[in-house]
């Protein structure tokens, strides 16, 4: 599970949110301890309410836990501000909603480039990474389309594409093909584990569906607010490797991030 | 970051056109309203302040009959006559001049041009007592008056409607039958008070206008006289003792009623004056209830976009935008917006402002103080009400505004 030998990338102990108080008061999590390792490929499964969205928020930093402890990369992301969680996600974290969460009356174009716009990236590199995206997800034609002028899974395609953009060290995806077909589902799942595989980037990925959990490599099963199961995928469905280079990918290794680094306001 | 967060508004701006453009309209409204009202009712306040002044100064009017307006010309009153001018001329004290004044109705004719004209037979005391000006030739003059000469000075409508630009002095121009050569021009004194056109004016000596325009057996008969009181001397004074006299001289007891009056103009300017700062004031609260209505438009645009809006903050929140980050576009877009309304708000006033005051004819008077405050209002109506959403939104957890319904 931790085959550095240091910290694993997230490590989460005792971890409990609960929303509202007094008799209205529901757990949502009652205690998780989870640790996951760089590189891995985990996908979190579990009933409606079993609280495995939940999870996700908080490892996402969208969210933050009621009590207990989440290391991310060794920082305590319980002790950040808002605005150190905002500069975590816009550095190392990358998201997959499952209502694709894009800017409506927005091109997909624009809607790839937001996340580089807050890193300051320039104009011109901005449009090259955004188009590069947008082919590695298989829509090089959509990009002066809004949201509106979309089928679902091309929606789903230019939110991964806008997750994918700034080459995050790790990918939080909540029901990334919750609303499609299954041929759609399938392209789509090949490209997170081509991700996965290839540019060795840590999935995390909320579920349902077993035979989307099936291309995991690790499952961890929630129930009622607990793990109830953690174990390897020993059926895991191969990917037949993509022919030759991920389009876009240019074989340049991902911008490391440093926490120490970081220029978290104190 | 600033000018990242203008480019980001500035592109939220171009993607919401219409709820922009609503916003905008909502500020060009109000400010527009507000800066043209109050800027035409200060232009029609001073307007009539400088008509009463150079209504000159403690003018009398003297008609007959018993009221002012529509009563003037009651049939079978008693006209007045040369004697009744002289006896006040000469009994009432602190008169500075007297001038008779006898009207009529005719047709003006200057080659193919014709036109109705009231006529002012008078003396060439008229001239001081109205405060006239030339702006070319001469006034006639009392020998003029003896003489009964045919001559006329004329006012600046009647020169545009017969000669155009041209110099009228020395042209002959023909009152019903009879021809007059035009010795002057009146300098413009523009719309009285009362609203009448001071300048479409014809004045002749009433000797002329009686002798050649009117049958002789009339001879006697003056419309109304026109006293101008000398400099200090009480007006009320002047007005009693003529009225004392009138009484006197046509023999009404005294339980009975005036059959003449004696009306000071400037009273009635001063009450025209006043009636108009009433307008001012009463546009101007109409014109507030718009900007007020302007500023509700403004916000309910922006409150009606806050569920959208929300959920934008959430996306940019978790997309890593740093709250502030987040909280400068929305400001940015909001203070866009309201300048760029304010702004098209009061050079839509200005423009509409030089054009009704031209033809309302009243002058046009740039009041910075009330440009400020209708801009300052609109622009922080706008401003508040396009910003506060944005913080509230921005100060949840990105997955509460993403969830926000």
């Amino acid at each position: 599970m931790n085959p550095s030998g240091g910290e694993p990338l997230i490590r989460l102990r005792g971890l409990t949110k609960t929303y509202g108080r007094g008799d209205a008061a529901f757990q949502a999590l009652r205690g998780v301890d989870l640790d996951i390792a760089k590189g891995e490929f985990v996908a979190v499964m579990g009933h409606s309410g079993s609280g495995k969205s939940t999870l996700m928020n908080i490892l996402g930093c969208l969210d933050t836990p009621t009590t207990g402890s989440y290391r991310f990369e060794g920082i305590p992301v319980e002790s950040l501000n808002p605005d150190q969680r905002s500069l975590l996600r816009r550095h190392a974290l990358g998201f997959i909603f499952q209502g694709f969460n894009l800017l409506a009356r927005t091109s997909a174009l624009e809607n790839v480039e937001l996340p580089m716009l807050y890193r300051g990236t320039p104009r011109k590199e901005r449009h090259e990474r955004a188009r590069a995206a947008l082919a590695r997800v298989g829509l090089p034609n959509k990009e002066r389309n809004t949201p509106a002028e979309m089928s679902g899974g091309q929606q789903q395609r230019v939110a991964i594409a806008r997750a994918l953009v700034t080459d995050p060290g790790t990918l939080f995806a909540d029901e990334p093909t919750g609303n499609l077909d299954s041929r759609t589902t399938h392209e789509i799942m090949e490209l997170l584990c081509r991700l996965n595989e290839e540019r060795g980037i840590t999935i995390l990925m909320v579920t349902h569906e077993d035979d989307v959990a099936a291309y995991a490599k690790r499952i961890v099963r929630v129930m009622d607010g607990r793990i109830e199961s953690d174990v390897r995928n020993e059926n895991r469905v191969m990917v037949r490797s993509s022919r030759g280079q991920v389009p876009g990918a240019r074989g340049q290794e991902r911008e490391e991030v440093n926490p120490a680094e970081e220029p978290y306001p104190a | 970051m600033l000018w990242n967060a203008f480019l980001i508004a500035l592109r939220e701006i171009r993607r919401n056109l219409t709820r922009a453009i609503l916003t905008v309209l909502g500020v060009v409204i109000g400010v527009s309203a507000v800066v043209t009202m109050v800027t035409l009712g200060r232009g029609a306040t001073e307007a009539v302040k400088s008509q009463i002044s150079g209504l000159g100064s403690n003018l009398l009017v003297i008609r007959p009959g018993m009221g002012f307006g529509a009563r003037q010309n009651a049939a079978g009153v008693p006209q007045f006559t040369k004697a009744d001018a002289a006896a006040i001329s000469q009994q009432v004290a602190g008169i500075h001049s007297l001038a008779e004044v006898r009207t009529k109705w005719v047709s003006t004719i200057y080659r193919q041009k014709a036109r109705n004209t009231n006529l002012t037979g008078t003396v060439p005391e008229y001239f001081e007592i109205g405060k006239w000006q030339l702006a070319e030739g001469r006034f006639f003059t009392e020998g003029d008056v003896r003489s009964g000469a045919a001559v006329c000075v004329i006012g600046e409508t009647v020169r545009a409607a017969l000669f155009g630009k041209g110099n009228p002095v020395g042209e002959k121009i023909r009152l019903q039958n009879a021809s007059f050569e035009v010795i002057g021009l009146l300098s413009p004194k523009g719309q009285s008070g009362f609203g009448q056109d001071q300048d479409d004016a014809i004045v002749l000596p009433v000797t002329a206008l009686q002798q050649r325009l009117m049958g002789r057996i009339s001879n006697h008969i003056i419309d109304q006289i026109l006293i101008s009181g000398e400099d200090g001397y009480p007006t009320g004074e002047i007005i009693a003792d003529t009225t004392a006299l009138m009484r006197e001289r046509r023999g009404i007891g005294p339980n009975e009623e005036n059959n003449f009056n004696v009306v000071d103009t400037r009273q009635i300017a001063d009450a025209v004056s006043s009636s108009t700062k009433v307008m001012t004031t009463l546009l101007g609260a109409v014109a507030g209830v718009s900007l007020l209505v302007g500023g509700i438009g403004i916000m309910n645009i922006m409150l009606v976009s806050v569920t959208e809006r929300t959920r934008e903050i959430g996306i940019r929140l978790a997309i890593g935008a740093r709250a502030h980050e987040v909280l400068l576009q929305f400001l940015v877009e909001a203070t866009t917006l309201a300048c760029v309304g304010g702004i098209t708000g009061l050079l839509l006033a200005l423009g509409l402002c030089s054009g009704l005051s031209q033809l309302i004819q009243v002058p046009f008077l740039f009041d910075p103080k009330i440009n400020a405050i209708a801009f300052g209002f609109s622009a922080a109506i706008g401003i508040l009400f396009g910003f506060m959403p944005a913080r509230r939104a921005a100060r949840l957890d990105p997955i509460e505004a993403l969830r926000h319904e």
